[in-house]
């Protein structure tokens, strides 16, 4: 019991700061205050799933289509280029590696906001599609911006597990595949995809959880219609004083959340990889 | 061991040596902690201040009133020493004791404020408020795109104009066009009128292009759109960048606004405050915040400097037969949660 | 990974990389030649300037936002290592249910989205009646950087020979002086991974920091927020470059430094 005095110390941070507060999300999202007096009350729940009005429950929708095209998209991607890498040389793909985490290393807002350059109606991608005669692009204000904005900003998510799970791969279960008269095809499907599976498990985490909490990606690239479930919560605590109502929305969304965790986590690890 | 430490040495070492105003309590200089919409003030305007009064200014911006007020009240105890709300707000912050008294006798330069700015329905007695600036809600468009008359709110309905069109991101502001566009009044709490509204928002939702804040201007600049609802006070930013493009008040009239500098009751540089106010009115100060934002001076010397193109603009500064059809808002007590319910269904859908 | 490869696939792989890194570097590009661009409207070209860089450097509000950032950055990284590495050593050694049990409330703010976590933190500070600014953001950058720490720190523990301990205790050290001089030298390299990954996780929030700070303080992620919301200005695209050009020197002098360990991505969050 040497660590007594260790452990209880971190436990009163940990009790402070990472379970109090989602405690206060969860007593917000459930109590009315009407001038001193505080009542228990589902009304911030009820108003979310209103069956007869359906809107919000559509935000909700509408974030995780949004954010789950955004997610396959970067697997589509991203798989094959964590291929690529990791089938170079070691000091090749040391190199390309490098230039691969660079632009992740630049804050993420900026990053947003090169896009919002490129993509306005009168940005510089349309003026250069105007230069060579061809038609201008709407995608700025749409769907098609926010789905861009998140598949830029996290693609690198995506490759990064796969790539650190495929270099690692043992070069004679491969080769034991391939004397075995299995075409490359069948390599691929047989061996190195199974054996990749965590780590794309790993990669659409990433993808995801940040996709659809995002409102900064909507704000900056979206228009009228692009409200995500994170914009939304951000009006109540920012805009509209409704703890309450704000506090609801970030329950129902940590419990699909951890849902998610939950599913794609290995089970028998207790260590969570980044 | 001895690395990290190095390098914890080393990167604390560096810190000392890069300016920190921004968390810096503990400066034995005088400072003054300013609240202000964005791009709502001349620049050099707080230089001069600093420069001639040796007051440092901590300056932060908000994008309206009510994200303002949230986060005043989100934090505890001092926070700024001045504000600069509209009006219906510093009706709001008046009523929950949030201002304090103004000193006059620190603040000589209110007293060259026109007449016609001082005691106004949201501060009546005029203890706790300076004018600052005032306006219209007017539409600003693309001749170019636009070339029918622009009279009517109807124009933002027109499927003509499908995703040509913003929108203020502000409640009231945009909750208040769809009731003049139904020929009610901007400050109604009738629940069947503002069921109407929110249908009516509802209807316009596909053809807005966004909801946009200060970032219009520089949107309407680049053609991004054909007609935009703004605040008078950004005409004059867009002009000195853009001339071409036009501007109207429509026919059933729009919402008169009046900005003013209130002192928060929990400032602690009162009496910098005050000397922040008596400078924005010194009417040369004054002018050039007016004339960056293209805006009717409140102060009169100010104002009789101005350009006659802004003076003359009917919709900076209309003539007194025209604004006595214009509404100002007013606190919608009762109301209030249905305007913030209605808001956040509407940039939900 | 070595397999022989039909020229064919080697071409369709390398036009396949180009075009990912054209898509992940085509935009950094824009920025960097319009940081140079006279004029400020993005789709024309008004001549080579630097003169975004001047005002940029005459912006007081960025300089003293980085300002923040920094120190921000580095005390809640010192802080969350101190905490985090006792906090490891502690669970490392602790068994029975109650560890399983703070092990996940460690990984909570990990594991949360940002806006939860900063939305629950915002409660916190107002239910309390905290005065919120650079002190709240501190306690926050604090936690969500601690389950960094101990991630990085808990590995190295396992590996770790237990009765390395044991052995300096039964040669007479306190309890106290065999964990600061037996246990921490072992775990180093993995207190240092933590305090970096907390420095980097720290300078990047944007979130959390929006919603936890208070009158007067921001951070440059707030700060570039709030630029980028008031509409079009060239100081961003001239911040961008000067962060692009740090980041990449960073990389290389890090790079150079861990010498040829091989392919291994430096794996951050």
């Amino acid at each position: 019991m040497k660590y007594k005095g260790i452990t209880y110390s971190y436990v009163v941070y940990a009790f402070t700061f990472f379970l109090a507060p989602l405690l206060l999300i969860l007593f917000y999202s459930l109590t009315a205050s009407d001038g001193g007096s505080v009542s228990f009350t589902l009304e911030n729940f009820t108003r979310f799933f209103d069956f007869s009005n359906p809107q919000y429950m559509k935000v909700l929708g509408n974030s995780f289509r949004i954010a789950g095209i955004a997610t396959l998209l970067c697997l589509l991607l991203g798989y094959p280029m964590a291929y690529i890498l990791a089938s170079l040389k070691p000091r090749l793909r040391a190199f390309l590696s490098l230039l691969f985490i660079l632009p992740m290393w630049m804050n993420f807002l900026l990053r947003t906001y090169a896009w919002m350059s490129l993509l306005e109606t009168n940005g510089i991608i349309n003026t250069l599609l105007s230069k060579l005669g061809l038609p201008a692009l709407q995608i700025m204000y749409t769907e098609k911006a926010v789905i861009l904005g998140m598949v830029y900003n996290f693609l690198p998510f995506m490759i990064l597990p796969i790539y650190n799970t495929l270099i690692k791969l043992d070069p004679s279960l491969l080769n034991a595949s391939d004397d075995l008269g299995a075409s490359p095809w069948q390599t691929f499907t047989r061996v190195t995809l199974p054996l990749s599976k965590p780590a794309i498990l790993s990669g659409i985490n990433m993808v995801f959880m940040p996709s659809v909490t995002t409102f900064v990606i909507s704000r900056l690239l979206g228009g009228s219609s692009t409200a995500l479930i994170g914009d939304i919560i951000e009006k109540q605590f920012k805009l509209v004083d409704d703890k309450g109502f704000g506090s609801a929305m970030s329950v129902i969304i940590m419990i699909f959340v951890f849902g998610l965790v939950a599913l794609t986590r290995e089970k028998d690890s207790e260590e969570v990889s980044l | 061991m001895k690395r990290l430490y190095a390098l914890v040495l080393a990167l604390t070492l560096l810190l000392a040596f890069t300016p920190l105003t921004g968390c810096s309590q503990d400066d034995s200089g005088e400072t003054v902690r300013i609240y202000n919409w964005g791009d709502y003030i001349a620049p050099g305007v707080i230089e001069l201040f600093e420069e001639e009064t040796g007051i440092e200014v901590v300056y932060d911006t908000f994008e309206t009133n009510e994200d303002m007020y949230l986060k005043l009240k989100n934090s505890s105890g001092y926070t700024y020493d001045v504000v600069i709300p509209s009006d219906y707000m510093i009706s709001k912050m008046l009523r929950e004791d949030m201002l304090a008294e103004i000193d006059f006798n620190n603040v000589p330069n209110a007293a060259g404020i026109d007449e016609r700015f001082k005691n106004l329905d949201y501060d009546p007695t005029g203890a706790y408020s300076v004018p600052y600036m005032w306006g219209t809600v007017c539409i600003a468009y693309d001749p170019e795109q636009v070339t029918e008359e622009v009279n009517s709110w109807d124009i933002l309905w027109d499927e003509d104009y499908a995703r040509r069109i913003f929108m203020i991101d502000s409640e009231r502001d945009s909750i208040g066009v769809a009731l003049l566009s139904l020929g009610y009044s901007l400050n109604s709490t009738d629940p069947d009128e503002l069921e109407e509204a929110k249908q009516k928002l509802l209807e316009q939702k596909p053809l807005v292009l966004a909801y946009t804040g200060d970032d219009v201007k520089d949107k309407m600049i680049a053609r991004e759109g054909a007609l935009a609802v703004i605040w008078s006070c950004d005409i004059g930013i867009i002009r000195e960048q853009d001339d071409t493009l036009a501007y109207a008040i429509p026919d059933a009239g729009t919402n008169v606004w009046y900005d003013a500098a209130v002192i928060l009751k929990d400032a602690e540089n009162k009496a910098n405050a005050e000397a922040f106010l008596n400078f924005l009115c010194r009417p040369d100060v004054a002018q050039m915040n007016a004339d960056y934002m293209g805006s009717a001076s409140p102060v009169s010397e100010a104002l009789a400097n101005q350009d006659e193109s802004i003076r003359n603009d009917p919709i900076v500064n209309p003539p007194a037969e025209e604004l006595a059809k214009y509404e100002v808002f007013q606190m919608v007590d009762g109301a209030a949660e249905l305007y913030e319910e209605i808001w956040s269904y509407v940039l939900a859908s | 990974m070595n397999r022989r490869k039909s020229r064919l696939m080697r071409v369709t792989s390398g036009v396949y990389a180009a075009f990912i890194f054209l898509f992940l570097y085509a935009p950094i590009a824009v920025l960097i030649a319009l940081s140079f661009n006279e004029s400020k409207l993005r789709s024309s070209w008004g001549g080579f300037s630097l003169k975004w860089y001047a005002s940029l450097l005459q912006n007081d509000r960025i300089i003293s936002a980085l300002g923040t950032t920094l120190l921000l950055a580095l005390l809640s990284a010192a802080i969350a290592t101190v905490i985090g590495t006792a906090a490891a050593i502690g669970l490392h050694n602790l068994r029975g249910p109650f560890r399983s049990v703070l092990l996940n409330l460690t990984y909570i703010p990990m594991l949360n989205p940002d806006i939860v976590t900063g939305v629950a933190l915002l409660l916190l500070f107002t239910f309390v009646g905290y005065s919120m600014g650079f002190s709240s953001l501190l306690l926050s950058h604090i936690a969500f950087n601690i389950p960094y720490v101990v991630m990085s720190v808990l590995p190295k523990l396992k590996q770790m020979n237990p009765n390395l301990l044991d052995a300096a205790m039964d040669l007479g050290m306190k309890p106290a002086t065999a964990i600061t001089k037996v246990v921490v030298p072992e775990v180093m390299p993995g207190v240092v991974t933590g305090f970096l990954l907390a420095i980097t996780m720290s300078i990047d929030d944007f979130v959390i920091s929006f919603f936890t700070t208070g009158p007067g303080v921001s951070t440059l992620s707030i700060e570039i927020y709030s630029m980028t919301r008031r509409g079009v200005n060239p100081e961003i695209n001239a911040l961008s470059t000067i962060m692009f050009v740090v980041v990449l020197a960073l990389l290389i002098a890090v790079n150079l430094r861990s010498g040829q360990k091989g392919g291994e991505m430096i794996n951050i969050g």
